[in-house]
């Protein structure tokens, strides 16, 4: 699994980054970004499901 | 003055102040919904009222036609008196801003907020939690609207503003007179004059004294190449203070009711104190506390719906944020609900800004008062009252432990 945040559509409402700040960074001006490159590490897929599915903006989304 | 009188339909004379709506506005949101998903009032000077979450998160998104010039769900009838003309031409951005003002003062108040910086206020906010609850402890009941939640997030803001702890009572009061008693002529204009003429004191003391604070950084900033305009660090400041001190406190408080009304879910919390993350979303989503207006740039046609230009629009969030075509089992609280998109803070370019701030502070004043707490429940005979209309919570919230 690989994910992306649409900088466009994030707002940092830091939602991703409250479930999980291994995977995801907010910057100080709100905008979110993925801290792991390439592939999501097994220990977080779930986590990073929950993510999309939290994101208020819908900014995050699963890559093939 | 505003008109009065019972509501006659929620679908065409609607009314956010109305003591029916304030006391029970989810049965109306529900209704709403059903049957009439866009509903208009002529009080007030004309507004609409939306309740589905994709209405509110579509119109918080379109800011050319939907703008933040005007965002108190009560238009005041008249212009506040004595506040002088032009006193704040800038308003109170971002908040009261479109862009492109609004884009680049939001940038000036955003690294305030940032995770970062609020982590390092956490400990200050869970000293600040316990020393008030040593205080009440030994009683066994407190009001914990008034002696705890009100409490907490003018402190914190206090802080951040660089404005020492014993005007905490006082700031509350303007706050309370700008945002809830808005209806009250008198009221709202007491607490705008308070809070300007203090804060216009401060910044001309700061200008002469720089402290590690955000009046300070504001006036070493520049936009275009000049300095900002002190009456843009006043409407920022005053926004500041206005928006991080009722919310909060209202999430706080319409929290600790849940708590005292449901004692399995304290029980759980208690039990399980890993839930306390998803369990405070659960509790910003189903009380959310704020509901902001825009104003139509241009006639237009929504939905179906004519707007005129000029026409309120009420974005209520915490409406949206019960949408059962959303949220399953959506007017129940689930403390570990997995999927809440819920947009307590806003959506699109005005996020709160102070989001980071609100979150840290709910979940420090919940956890430390359930460390020490973990039993309480309403007063026998209990009165509690809530507050509506821009911002709901209790008021009065007497438990006893
Ligand atoms: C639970 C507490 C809070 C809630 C529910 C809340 C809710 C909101 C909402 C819904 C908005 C969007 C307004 C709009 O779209 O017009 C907003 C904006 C804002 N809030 Fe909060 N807020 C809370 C606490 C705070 C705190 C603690 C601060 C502290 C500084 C704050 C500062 C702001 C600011 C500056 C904006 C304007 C952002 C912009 O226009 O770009 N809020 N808030
Ligand atoms: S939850 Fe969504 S909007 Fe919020 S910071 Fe993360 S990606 Fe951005």
């Amino acid at each position: 699994m690989k994910i992306v945040i649409d900088p466009a559509k994030c707002q940092g409402h830091a939602r991703c980054y409250a479930l999980s700040p291994e995977l995801f960074d907010v910057d100080d001006y709100g905008q979110a970004s993925v801290r792991i490159e390439g592939e999501v590490p097994e220990a977080l897929v779930e986590v990073a499901r929950l993510a999309i599915a939290n994101c208020p903006e819908f900014a995050i989304a699963e890559v093939d | 003055m505003a008109e009065r009188g019972p509501v006659a339909s929620w679908a065409t004379d609607f009314d956010v102040m109305d003591p029916a709506y304030i006391e029970d506005p989810f049965s109306i949101w529900d209704d709403l919904r059903e049957t009439c998903p866009i509903a208009h009032t002529e009080r007030r000077r004309g507004a609409w009222l939306l309740t589905t979450y994709d209405d509110v998160t579509a119109v918080a998104h379109d800011t050319t036609t939907f703008s933040s010039t005007q965002i108190m769900v009560i238009r005041p009838d008249e212009a506040p008196q004595g506040a002088g003309p032009g006193f704040l031409p800038y308003g109170i951005p971002p908040i009261s801003a479109d862009p492109p003002l609004h884009t680049w003062t939001r940038r000036l108040l955003l690294p305030w907020f940032s995770h970062r910086r609020v982590a390092s206020l956490e400990p200050m906010t869970r000293a600040l939690c316990n020393r008030l609850i040593d205080g009440f402890i030994d009683q066994g009941r407190v009001d914990a609207a008034e002696g705890y939640a009100q409490q907490i997030p003018v402190r914190v803001i206090a802080t951040t503003l660089g404005v020492p702890d014993s005007l905490a009572d006082t700031f509350t009061g303007w706050v309370r007179d700008v945002l809830e008693f808005a209806d009250d002529q008198l009221k709202r204009i007491e607490g705008r004059r308070g809070i300007l003429g203090y804060l216009t004191e401060e910044i001309a003391r700061r200008r002469q004294d720089p402290k590690d604070d955000l009046i300070s950084s504001l006036l070493a900033e520049e936009h275009d190449g000049a300095p900002l305009d002190d009456r843009l660090i006043l409407g920022i400041c005053a926004l500041v203070l206005v928006a991080g001190i009722d919310t909060t406190w209202s999430a706080i408080g319409s929290t600790l009711w849940h708590l005292a009304t449901h004692p399995d879910d304290t029980a759980r919390l208690v039990a399980e104190p890993t839930l306390l993350p998803s369990a405070i979303e659960e509790f910003l989503r189903a009380y959310s506390p704020v509901t902001m207006a825009r104003v139509v740039t241009t006639d237009t046609t929504y939905a179906g719906c004519p707007m005129a230009a000029g026409d309120k629009v009420l974005m209520n969030f915490p409406a949206a944020n019960r949408d059962p075509k959303v949220f399953d089992r959506a007017n129940e609280v689930v403390l570990d609900r997995a999927h809440n998109r819920h947009v307590a803070f806003g959506s699109g370019i005005h996020r709160c800004a102070g989001s980071n701030l609100a979150r840290m502070e709910l979940t420090v004043a919940v956890e430390a008062w359930l460390a020490r707490i973990p039993q309480f429940r309403l007063e026998h005979g209990a009165d509690v009252t809530w507050a509506g209309g821009q911002v709901r919570g209790p008021r009065s919230l007497p438990v006893v432990f």
